[in-house]
């Protein structure tokens, strides 16, 4: 199963490289872009997990590595069954 | 006493602590592998600066899972001294032995300078040998320094008198501009509630000779063997408190 998890700061949390990623859009003339917030993306492999179990694991995965909880949230999809 | 200073693939102030503790300050100091689970019998444990790991996923966010800082965790949880330094604090907020998080510098870049921090609180073990309000001059050298807590949290570290420095300028005054990073509060250094474990971002250790130009930094040395040749440290784990989840 291959399942993506996307990590970004907080709303809560200021983001300066989104920011700065902002400004130079606008500087390029992209003038309908109001605001961008930069993260990661996590792509994993797993093996011999049911869905109902992917569930519970890449959450539980994200929370304790991939994202630190005080400043970022994530959100995860499954992108192939097999 | 004895110091163990603890080096990671990617430590680059490791030696530098090591010198401050063994040659300047004259007590005896031994390295810690990250790998060990060994202490060593050490009095207090200096996580060093750097970049543990390359900063891989988060700084700090590595160093955590080492085999040793399970032992230090314990250690800590003991009340035993721990000083993390830089890239150090860094992993002890990772590691959820002091509370907040970093956040990359606000204006992006990667700041090497002196700077001026103003004791907050000379009552605790790594500032004893200071006054309160006295401004140490020492040199930052990091990228995620910007110090960040939810506010709840904010307020409990402030209420607590954790904030043991903060950005000043030469005289002592705490100012927006001082706040070279954008740390919240001013934030430099802050203490966990036992007050035996202590990160800041400053590094002492490039401040403990005149020939480096300034000496403010041992200070924070002298406090630390001061407290633990007065009273023998605590290292055994606190009974029936229970590890945490990860």
């Amino acid at each position: 199963m291959k399942v993506r998890i996307l990590v970004s700061f907080k709303d809560s949390v200021l983001d300066p490289q989104g920011q700065t990623v902002t400004n130079a859009l606008h500087t390029m003339g992209y003038d309908a872009v109001m605001n961008v917030r930069q993260g990661k993306v996590f792509d994993l492999d797993l093996e011999g997990v049911t869905r109902k179990e992917a569930e519970a694991l890449v959450p539980e995965i994200a929370h304790r590595v991939l994202a630190n909880p005080i400043i970022e949230k994530f959100d995860w999809e499954i992108l192939k069954v097999r | 006493m004895k110091f163990g200073v603890v080096q990671f693939p990617g430590s680059n102030c490791d030696f530098d602590a090591f010198h401050a503790l063994r040659n300047v300050m004259k007590r005896p100091t031994v390295m810690l592998w990250h790998k060990d689970h060994d202490l060593q019998g050490v009095d207090c444990v200096v996580l060093p600066g750097g970049f543990a790991y390359g900063d891989y996923l988060r700084v700090g966010a590595i160093a955590r899972f080492s085999p040793l800082m399970q032992e230090v965790r314990t250690f800590a949880r003991g009340g035993g001294r721990v000083l993390g330094i830089c890239n150090g604090f860094q992993v002890l907020l990772e590691l959820g032995l002091l509370p907040g998080a970093m956040l990359r510098n606000k204006d992006l870049k990667f700041l090497c300078q002196h700077v001026h921090i103003r004791v907050e609180d000379a009552k605790t073990d790594f500032t004893r040998a200071a006054r309160k309000g006295q401004v140490l001059r020492i040199p930052i050298a990091h990228f995620d320094g910007n110090y960040y807590a939810p506010a709840r949290t904010l307020r409990d570290i402030e209420r607590n008198g954790q904030v043991v420095f903060r950005y000043c300028e030469a005289d002592g005054t705490v100012t927006a501009e001082a706040n070279v990073n954008g740390s919240m509060g001013n934030i430099a250094g802050i203490r966990n509630t036992e007050g035996n474990v202590l990160g800041l971002m400053p590094h002492p250790e490039r401040a403990s000779e005149a020939l480096l130009g300034s000496e403010d930094g041992r200070t924070i040395f002298e406090s630390l063997i001061l407290s633990l040749e007065r009273r023998k440290p605590a290292r055994r784990p606190a009974a029936g408190k229970a590890a945490r989840h990860d």
